[in-house]
């Protein structure tokens, strides 16, 4: 344990290995057998890592009694591909391709918490033109997510419909990103210094053409899903996480603000040109799904709104710093975060003056969200299970980095 | 022609009728979904993806058929055949038109929806003996939402018995011919007295066919496929069959009792006997049109939580279908004397 750089290992939640369905793993609680006369046998399922919706390779270890969740145990781990340890081989410049890949979804934001991490140590300035790129593509890049969030949420509750029409949005700022950065969704954009590449010719019509549209489809698809009656009886009221919990839990983003919490990393700990810009932050007052679908729906609206100020008034000058080509940050540590579409997404960097990190970790808001998932599920149906990992807005990758 | 061979002439004829309407309606449903979706569907094999189903029963019909180790082999084996056979059963009284229909049935109402309430027993034998977590629900859901739709979809028909005197398909769709004040049809749809009763009867034919909003028996984003889990190749194709036949078997009774049935509005008899296709080509059509537009709801709306389901079937549509019973009961005693006189 001396050495920092040993990757010191717990135990895991399953630690010994497989189990038949009749003994359950230790953890999970079992009723009493015996005292209740209309007591039924428990059923262990094993949910994921190859079902439906668990939005990636989650598994869901969950005991039911008939069709009600008595206990629900979330094992993670199956997209390990250990980001945290690669990046110490990484140069600094290159971190950002392993952030993609964690919240593939929107790259953006842990590209660039690495970048700010790098800037804050090595002091760098980072041009003004730089930051509004940098939130220009954030925002898109969040709306893209969100939309994604959407469309699986409803397939979640069995609906199919809103899924394929918040493709065809996001396959619009897909376009838009690619034309930006190169790449679809491995963007490799935001690097310590300022971005990649300036802006193309002509690609502010086509985000201005996109935000004209994006309202009107986006009461459509609130419309097809929340306006539902159907849908609105299955989240409203269930998995509620409230202000305390969500503390409790660590929760940030959406999940935090749903119950109420005014916390945005965008407005309290501002980077880039969010603290130019004129937005407000949705939030909700009950902490249940219904609040954490509302808030995101807000978000996407506001998101719409901060694109519309970001390409009005994108300022001259130069899209990077002049960095070196070998970035050599001084010996020390640093904490950068900044607002993912799932929460605080933060990069803690520990340099020892060399061109590679001494250590990583990459704070990813998704692991806050399926501990309190496992706090939440009992008591609901099965049905409802796939709802509040839904309505928590998951992201596998970056929870197993 | 001998009575046994007209028997087996007809039963072939149904059978027919049955696996060509299952591969029409799985192209028809790939493509109204996909165009409600803003996508294509099917479009690579055929003219507009014409024969991509031709291409997937190959597919199916070729495909290793795979037990698992665990399964109760025998009711493993016999499920699917207990959905199948039912579905086709309930073709038999379905009236085309006057002349065309399998047999007839006094009893053709009852027998139709007594035949589709075999399948979720299949179904239920289906997920027992599949030896899987997700078929044992979605097979017990099934058991359950059975009891709590089958009620209330039989009280819905009721009113319509009542109405019409009778249960005999062909006799329900006579009732229904002429014209409220020269100008509106007489079918029953029309009646604003049967307008709750209809209601019920939707969302009951809406579970009975598994269709979105009550798909719980498979719903694939909670338990993966349900009941279907374990089956593959022909096995899992009778089950899939068995619920696109039922969701034409349920759009057709609603037409028959509902929507007039063969009758095309204001077409004078004259019309049924010059062009004998007329009125099959009237109902098929019709009962089309409700299929999309149950495929409509399909594509559009998200599921309902099983116990909101059972609410839904025990304490709001069987006390309304016992209630519209009443009324209609009411209206026709007391009221409908003086009011057909008025209206002639």
């Amino acid at each position: 344990m001396s050495d920092p750089r040993t990757t010191v290992t717990t135990p895991g939640l399953l630690a010994e290995g497989t189990h038949d369905p009749g003994t359950p793993p230790a953890g999970i609680k079992r009723a009493p057998t015996g005292v209740d006369h209309l007591a039924t046998e428990h059923l262990v399922i094993n949910m994921g890592p190859q079902h439906p919706s668990t939005h990636g390779v989650l598994r869901l270890l969950i005991e039911v009694d008939g069709e009600e969740v008595v206990t629900v145990e979330v094992s993670v781990g199956y997209l390990h591909r250990g980001i945290e340890k690669l990046a110490e081989h990484r140069r600094f410049n290159a971190i950002g391709t392993l952030m993609d890949r964690g919240d593939y979804v929107s790259g953006i934001h842990g590209e660039t918490a690495v970048a700010l991490a790098v800037e804050r140590l090595m002091e760098i300035e980072v041009p003004r033109k730089a930051q509004w790129l940098r939130s220009l593509a954030a925002e898109l890049n969040r709306i893209a997510s969100h939309l994604v969030w959407f469309g699986t949420f409803g397939l979640d509750t069995g609906g199919m419909g809103q899924f394929l029409y918040a493709m065809r949005d996001r396959e619009a700022i897909l376009d838009i990103l690619e034309a930006i950065t190169g790449q679809r969704m491995m963007f490799n954009y935001a690097r310590p210094g300022g971005v990649v590449a300036d802006l193309p010719v002509g690609i502010d019509e086509k985000i201005r053409a996109f935000c004209d549209t994006f309202d009107t489809y986006l009461d459509e698809h609130h419309a097809l899903l929340g306006g539902n009656e159907i849908f609105q009886g299955r989240v409203k009221g269930i998995g509620i996480i409230d202000a305390e919990k969500a503390f409790a839990f660590g929760l940030t983003g959406a999940n935090l603000r749903g119950a109420g919490v005014d916390f945005d990393v965008r407005k309290k700990r501002p980077y880039d040109a969010y603290p130019e810009l004129d937005w407000e932050v949705p939030l909700g007052s009950a902490g249940d799904a219904w609040d954490r679908y509302m808030v995101r729906m807000g978000e996407m609206r506001q998101s719409a709104r901060m694109i519309r100020q970001l390409i009005d008034g994108i300022p001259e000058g130069e899209h990077t710093a002049k960095v070196p080509k070998v970035l050599r940050p001084p010996a020390g540590e640093i904490y950068a975060c900044v607002e993912s579409s799932r929460g605080e997404t933060g990069i803690h960097l520990v340099t020892d003056g060399g061109d590679t990190p001494y250590r990583m970790h990459y704070r990813a808001p998704s692991i806050f969200a399926l501990q309190a998932v496992e706090d939440i599920v009992p008591g609901h149906l099965i049905a409802d299970t796939v709802m509040m990992v839904g309505s928590t807005d998951v992201m596998l990758g970056e929870t197993d980095r | 022609m001998s009575p046994t061979l007209a028997v087996i002439v007809r039963l072939v004829a149904v059978l027919g009728l049955m696996l060509t309407n299952g591969v029409v309606m799985i192209y028809l449903l790939r493509k109204v979904l996909g165009h409600l979706h803003i996508r294509l569907g099917p479009m690579h094999v055929g003219w507009h993806g014409l024969l991509q189903t031709v291409n997937d029963v190959l597919k199916l019909l070729t495909k290793e058929d795979l037990t698992p180790r665990a399964v109760d082999k025998v009711l493993f084996f016999l499920a699917p055949v207990v959905v199948f056979v039912p579905s086709l059963m309930a073709y038999l009284a379905l009236p085309f038109s006057e002349a065309l229909r399998a047999t007839r049935l006094e009893t053709g109402m009852l027998f139709t929806f007594a035949v589709l309430a075999i399948v979720p027993i299949g179904i239920l034998m289906a997920g027992w003996a599949s030896a899987n977590k997700w078929s044992l629900l979605g097979g017990m859901r099934a058991a359950a939402m059975q009891i709590a739709y089958e009620v209330p979809l039989l009280l819905s028909v009721l009113p319509i018995v009542m109405i019409a005197g009778t249960m005999e398909l062909g006799a329900v769709v006579d009732a229904q011919a002429g014209t409220w004040f020269g100008l509106v049809p007489r079918w029953f749809i029309t009646d604003p007295l049967l307008w709750p009763t209809f209601l019920i009867f939707l969302i009951s034919s809406l579970i009975e066919v598994n269709q979105t909003p009550f798909d719980m028996s498979e719903g694939e984003s909670e338990i993966v496929a349900g009941f279907a889990s374990e089956y593959s190749a022909m096995k899992f194709a009778l089950m899939f069959l068995s619920e696109f036949s039922n969701t034409f078997v349920v759009s057709a009774m609603g037409v028959t009792l509902f929507f007039g049935g063969w009758l095309l509005p204001w077409a004078p008899d004259s019309w049924y006997e010059a062009v004998p296709a007329l009125a099959p080509i009237v109902f098929l059509t019709k009962a089309y049109v409700g299929v999309v537009l149950l495929w409509w709801i399909r594509g559009t709306f998200p599921r309902v939580r099983i116990d909101q389901m059972m609410s839904l079937g025990w304490k709001r549509l069987i006390p309304a279908a016992l209630a519209m019973i009443l009324i209609t009961g009411v209206v026709q005693k007391l009221l409908a004397p003086v009011l057909y006189r008025a209206v002639g």
